[in-house]
């Protein structure tokens, strides 16, 4: 499998190395592993950090930066970050007013992000942190570690990053970015399984008429395959599952996600069959999201996020962000 | 037991955890994210480096030691879980200088709960639990017939590769193949897998050491 890469085993590190020449607003840390906006910390100000295992650029180092995250972890590829990271990153970036880590819920990135924690308590820094778990597409959650962190995981970022950024206090800014979850529920379906730099070959086998749905970011088998069908069927199948959990009523973000591989055409394609869907079930699209913002390497295939608005957040929402992968209103 | 064997011992997980990295990695693609076998490759190569720059003097320091390289070069689920294992393993052991087998069964047994209590994983739940502890108990028997410890650590690796190989029919209820639901029967766990092959270098360790 060709891969625009020097060696498997630098690959995180070769594209980090890229982004600091790429992007002067951040302060990049090849050797720690550690993304942080160039203007340091900001004293009186809540630090957003965030983090997990690469390939699901821009998440997270793409959301570093004004309105939004303050440092992201970037582990190996889909591999949880280790505790330094996050102790590294939370040193350099708190400013007096604690810390609060957004975590995807999987049992790697909980634990890795819970020693950090213990660490960062020990030495006196303020932490709390937000879990995200929106992906309807684990089932019966008991029996499982639970539903999985996805597309929300931006939201929250976003919207946390955006609150922290008023001098709001930890807990309020925690409490918000469990608000933006509860209110998110997400769904994806892959047309093509990925490939990760060190197996080189697709992480599950999809037939060339066979769509898996219910995937989550890691390259990971769904739930079931079934035969492809139109985008409209597809979309049906999604939001069917989202609103089952969730009504969709009111006004509602929406993201339509490109798991990496996919082409932005097909993304209109979905979201309009995503917005017909809505306005069917009664619901207003009131802010919108159309690209890759959480991928799968080059995995082919789509999530959708509907996060369900009220009057503050939208207001967080719109308020200005300046990242390398989200910027408005600066 | 002294420091230099549970050096060795580790010395041989990295050997054998090097060398069944993309079987492990495999094992992970099925039923997880493929990279089981790149990280703890990983980690077992940053407890050997570690070890080249300074061998702690006793077994429990060394433990202690390699378990918190685990901690800071894996990630994912398995670094804090064997890293904290090996950690708390290492505590256990306290500062003395040779351990005998009852010791070490208690430090196996204490490694098995610092998991459980982590991970809340219980067995049948299809993870590395499922060949952690009937190792343990296998240990633990063996202490009270009081046999020689190669046979006692070679009945404990037994035990962790039945119990590895047990979770081909089990369906996953903790970590990210409890995603797959019922899709994840029918395929052995990738942590099980690694923690019979840990406890084969200790058996393979413990046997050269008795011939030496
Ligand atoms: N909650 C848990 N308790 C005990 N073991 C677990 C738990 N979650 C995962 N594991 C073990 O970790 C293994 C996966 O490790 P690894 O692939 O390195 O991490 P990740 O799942 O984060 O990718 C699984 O095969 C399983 O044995
Ligand atoms: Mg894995």
């Amino acid at each position: 499998m060709k891969k625009l890469i020097n060696d498997a085993e630098s690959v995180v590190a070769d594209a980090l190395t890229g982004m600091a020449a790429a992007h002067p607003s951040l302060s990049v840390d090849v050797r720690n592993r550690i993304v942080l906006r160039a203007t340091g910390p900001r004293p009186g100000k809540v630090a957003v950090i965030s983090g997990g295992g690469s390939g699901h650029e821009p998440l997270h180092a793409g959301y570093v930066g004004y309105g939004m995250l303050d440092a992201a972890c970037p582990g190996e590829i889909f591999t949880s970050p280790v505790p330094d990271q996050m102790l590294e990153a939370a040193k350099r970036m708190h400013g007096g007013a604690g810390v609060l880590f957004v975590v995807k819920n999987y049992t790697g990135d909980v634990l890795n992000f819970e020693m950090a924690a213990e660490a960062l308590a020990e030495e006196g820094i303020e932490v709390a942190s937000v879990l995200v778990n929106d992906d309807v597409a684990v089932q019966d959650s008991v029996y499982t570690a639970g539903r999985r962190g996805t597309g929300a995981t931006v939201l929250v970022e976003k919207i946390t990053g955006a609150l922290a950024e008023t001098g709001a206090p930890l807990a309020d800014v925690a409490i918000t970015g469990e608000e933006v979850n509860a209110r998110s529920r997400s769904f994806g379906i892959a047309l093509t399984p990925c490939v990760t730099p060190a197996a080189g070959e697709p992480t599950f086998e999809l037939g060339p008429n066979e769509v898996e749905l219910g995937i989550g970011i890691h390259g990971e088998p769904g739930r079931t395959r079934i035969p492809a069908g139109t985008a409209r069927e597809l979309v049906r199948i999604a939001m069917d599952a989202i609103n089952e959990d969730l009504p969709l009523t009111g006004d509602v973000l929406v993201m339509v996600n490109g798991m990496g591989g996919t082409p932005q055409i097909e993304l209109y394609v979905v979201f309009a069959e995503v917005a017909a869907y809505l306005r069917e079930k009664g619901a207003t699209v009131t802010r919108r999201l159309v690209g890759n913002y959480i991928t799968s390497l080059d995995m082919q295939g789509f999530s959708v996020t509907v996060c369900r608005l009220d009057e503050r957040l939208t207001l967080l929402w719109d308020a200005p962000v300046e990242t390398p992968a989200l910027r408005w209103g600066r | 037991m002294d420091t230099r064997f549970f050096a060795a011992w580790l010395e041989e997980c990295a050997r054998v955890v090097h060398e069944q990295r993309d079987y492990l990695t495999r094992l992970d693609a099925a039923i997880g994210d493929a990279d089981h076998g790149t990280n703890l490759d990983r980690g077992f190569t940053g407890i050997r480096q570690a070890l080249a720059e300074h061998t702690p003097p006793t077994p429990g320091a060394l433990l202690a030691l390699a378990g918190t390289t685990l901690v800071r070069k894996v990630g994912g689920a398995s670094g804090p879980l064997y890293g904290s294992a090996l950690r708390q393993m290492g505590k256990a052991l306290g500062d003395a200088e040779t351990i005998g087998l009852a010791e070490l069964a208690d430090a196996l047994e204490t490694a098995l709960q610092a998991v459980r209590r982590l991970g809340g994983a219980e067995v049948g739940d299809k993870t590395m639990v499922d060949a952690l502890s009937p190792a343990c108990a296998a240990l633990r028997l063996a202490v009270a017939e009081g046999i020689k410890p190669q046979e006692a650590l070679s009945r404990a690796a037994d035990a962790a590769d039945q119990g590895a190989k047990d979770t081909i029919s089990m369906q996953a209820r903790k970590g990210r193949a409890s995603y797959l639901g019922p899709r994840s029967i029918g395929h052995q766990d990738p942590g099980a897998t690694s923690t019979a092959l840990i406890l084969a270098a200790l058996r393979d360790v413990a046997v050269a050491w008795a011939e030496s």
